[in-house]
């Protein structure tokens, strides 16, 4: 039988690097069934048998926070043999905290003390035995970071699972709530586990409706309950919740008082004070704000170093998507391929489909180890949650969090890292929102898009871009403003009570780790969906019927996605683009925006070498386009579904086939409705477009997104995370 | 009355009572702002929100808004 030991702590308390410390490379990474909120699973190094759950970062049990509720729905449903709680010693009273929730649990508990060093250094003292004999619970001093008694800590882990003791709880409240407690673990005794019947009952006290669902008790004894709560907050003139948080506090100072003596010492400022002084000083935070996002950006999408810029993660991406998937693999694989003969469709798919599809997989990560590399030093050296509190005030009239700013600020480059950057974002509904917005701001494959119409049809003008750039952001503002007063994003953005924890080195170990399991975790999870759609699109753009038999084609008029364009193109006829030719590009974007251009090129049977832009192209195109339908076509190309990768990154951070599909079905329904607007109201104001009924179609949706924008917010106040977590614990 | 949100940087005060309810009332009251505590209040944001605090020995952050709802003597 193997033994599985939980390992719980607050935020930033070291808990990442004990975990490593333990497990070593012997680590499963994946995602809680059906939400954002990231899960590891690892051995205990030496041990086979021994396995550690490292949960979500938490401050409490509260049933408010995805964090809080899947950690305690695994707690109480998967029931680990025991539970090693990482404490950090240099703020005791809030660790503490939810010591008091776990050893209610039934489950045996051993406190591991984190940060010692840190603890000593400052000349405190803890003294375990008065913690641990307080407590109930078993107690232990080590630095995770210094990699000192970590092993110790998880053997007392692993011998307290086996001796699997009931403990002995102390007396964390008083007087009448004590009394109420008593009383509710008595009327559903025989109803719950008995190890859990102090966690039922606390819960029942706070009205925890999770609980209260979970429990099904008949209405008589819940009003019997409720009688008893009520008494007590008559007469502590407190609501419940509050009587049990105050007197679990209130507990931990008396414990505190007993078991930790702090050096008295004089008022001084530490380091970490020091840097917060000129990091967040109202006067120099925005403009070091500023550089250290115009140094990350550099490093990782700006100009290649090749092209005498700073930036390694793009030059490494040039040279992956150029050289090794351009000519490398291709001419080696090409010449083998001849040399053994192979039938011209197998060449065909092997080279044009799948090459082409590792290649766009593989061309990213490069980039994207870069951008986390910086991202994950951010992080950990406490960067991030400054830059939640300098920014905080612009996003959240959005539904957006401070920290969006780096994932839309990383899409100007690239979609994809853009996406998968969100995941520093620590509430759900604010990742998920962050996610559906990212795409929104022109990514660097869109601008020969913006290029082609630019040239064929505005003589160059750079306002096109401007104003692509415009649109993007507008998107992105408009989006967080009718998002978040849908029911899919009901409330208001996460309660910003945020701690802001002391600065320090990074862990490099923690900060490779995290870097390596973002890359691999796109490669796997979004490499198979990029791959598939990337050869099936080769097989329709490539294949089709010619010369009445049915094969590759020679002359793409004739392929299987012009023949589907040509009976979808009136889809868009609405949006001033009804051509088939049209249609064939906007689909090729899907691989990587920048096709949208080589397609047009193909379709308007340019022979030779397209340039970026296209201005080989640019006088056919602009026979086909007015200027006003050639903006609505770049419009709908700029806001429609991203490319595949994008989707796949998309398809991973959401982890969840809903939200996916809800997030590029949006995004696909805003792009038609903006161009249709454009198209149609433009053209009855230039006198391009008669009127016809899409005028009124237009209208209509103009009137509907005005509404939608200034419309009162019916779900302000309602800040529930609603999960399912029956979908968390199902995953045995 | 005096809420947390009234108090100027540099000051400490100590609370008095929480109002309002449900999840961030009872986040505030994890994070440790109970009933007695004492509050630095270290500065404010750039753009003059949220605001940071000393509390129970660590730094938090809290909005504004938020603050109003934590009445201080």
């Amino acid at each position: 039988m193997s033994i599985k030991i939980a390992l719980a702590g607050n935020p930033n308390c070291g808990k990442t690097t004990l975990f490593n410390a333990l497990t070593g490379s012997n680590q499963y990474v994946g995602n809680w069934p059906g939400v954002t909120v990231e899960k590891k699973e690892g051995k205990l190094k030496g041990e086979k048998d021994v396995i550690i759950q490292d949960l979500p970062g938490i401050y409490s049990l509260s049933p408010y926070t995805l964090e809080e509720v899947v950690a305690r729905s695994y707690l109480v449903n998967e029931k680990p043999d025991a539970i090693l709680n990482i404490i950090d010693g240099t703020n005791i009273e809030r660790n503490l905290y939810l010591t008091t929730q776990l050893i209610e649990l039934g489950i045996p508990v051993v406190m591991a003390v984190n940060m010692i060093d840190l603890v000593r250094k400052n000349g405190d003292k803890i003294d375990l035995k008065k913690l641990s004999a307080e407590l109930g619970c078993q107690a232990v001093e080590i630095s995770a970071l210094k990699n000192e008694g970590s092993e110790k800590a998880a053997q007392m882990a692993e011998a307290a699972a086996k001796a699997d003791k009931a403990v002995e709880l102390p007396h964390v409240f008083t007087g009448s709530v004590e009394h109420a407690i008593a009383h509710i673990e008595e009327s559903i005794q025989g109803k719950v586990d008995d190890r859990f019947l102090r966690w039922y009952a606390v819960k029942l006290f706070e009205r925890d409706d999770k609980v209260q669902d979970e429990l099904k008790l008949d209405k008589a004894l819940l009003d019997h309950i409720d009688q008893h709560i009520k008494d007590c907050e008559t007469e502590m003139d407190d609501d419940a919740e509050s009587i049990i948080t105050n007197q679990r506090y209130a507990y931990i100072n008396n414990v505190v008082s007993k078991a930790v003596k702090k050096k008295a010492r004089v008022e001084h400022l530490t380091v970490s004070d020091k840097i917060d002084q000129i990091v967040t000083n109202r006067v120099l935070a925005l403009p070091i704000f500023a550089l250290v996002m115009f140094l990350m950006y550099s490093l990782s999408m700006g100009t290649s170093i090749a092209d005498g810029g700073w930036a390694i993660g793009t030059f490494a991406t040039d040279w992956t998507n150029d050289v090794l998937f351009g000519e490398i693999v291709p001419n080696a694989l090409g010449g083998f391929l001849e040399s053994i003969g192979v039938a011209g469709w197998l060449n065909g798919l092997i080279m044009d489909g799948i090459v082409a599809g590792v290649g766009a997989v593989l061309g990213f990560v490069p980039q994207m180890l870069v951008l986390f590399f910086l991202l994950s030093i951010l992080e950990d050296v406490g960067y991030m949650s400054r830059v939640a509190f300098i920014m905080d005030r612009i996003f959240r009239k959005f539904g957006l969090s401070g920290k969006s700013f780096i994932p839309v600020l990383v899409g100007t480059g690239c979609g994809v890292p853009g996406v998968m950057a969100s995941r520093t974002i620590e509430n759900e509904r604010d990742r998920r929102m962050t996610i559906m917005t990212t795409c929104f701001i022109p990514c660097g494959a869109k601008m020969p898009i913006i290029g082609l119409i630019a040239g064929a049809m505005f003589g160059g003008s750079s306002l096109v871009a401007v104003s692509a750039y415009f649109i993007g952001m507008a998107a992105i503002i408009c989006s967080g403003v009718i998002l978040k007063k849908t029911k899919l994003f009901a409330g208001d953005p996460a309660p910003f009570v945020m701690e802001l924890p002391a600065y320090h080195v990074p862990a490099w170990g923690n900060v490779f780790r995290a870097t390596w399991e973002r890359g691999w975790s796109f490669i796997k999870r979004a490499g198979s969906v990029i791959l598939a759609a990337t050869v099936v699109l080769w097989f329709l753009q490539g294949f089709g019927f010619e010369n009445g038999a049915f094969g590759m084609v020679e002359d793409q008029d004739n392929s299987v996605l012009a023949a589907i364009a040509t009976k979808v193109a009136w889809i868009f006829a609405p949006l001033g683009f009804g051509n088939w030719r049209a249609t064939v590009a906007s689909v090729s974007g899907l691989i990587a925006k920048e096709n949208v251009v080589g397609t047009f090129g193909v379709l308007y049977h340019f022979g030779g070498e397209l340039s970026e832009n296209g201005d080989e192209i640019w006088a056919a195109v602009a026979q086909d386009y007015t200027a006003l339908s050639a903006y609505a076509f770049m419009i709908f190309n700029l806001l429609c579904a991203p490319c595949f990768a994008a989707m796949g990154a998309i398809k991973r951070e959401m982890n969840n086939g809903k939200w996916t599909a809800i997030a590029i079905g949006y995004m696909c329904a805003l792009a038609y409705c903006s161009a249709l607007v454009v198209y149609q109201l433009g053209g009855i104001i230039s006198g391009e477009v008669g009127f016809n009924f899409f005028t009124i179609v237009a209208v209509v949706i103009l009137v509907a997104f005005i509404y939608l924008l200034v419309r009162p917010n019916k779900y302000t106040g309602i800040n529930e995370v609603k999960i399912d977590t029956k979908k968390i614990t199902a995953n045995k | 009355m005096k809420t947390l949100k009234d108090v100027k940087v540099g000051e400490t005060c100590t609370v008095a009572r929480l109002h309002g309810e449900g999840p961030v009332k009872r986040r505030i009251m994890d994070m440790g702002i109970t009933k007695g505590v004492e509050i630095y209040v270290r500065k404010v944001a750039p753009l003059g929100d949220p605001m940071e605090l000393t509390v129970r020995n660590y730094e938090l952050s809290v909005r504004k808004a938020d603050a109003e709802m934590i009445e201080v003597v």
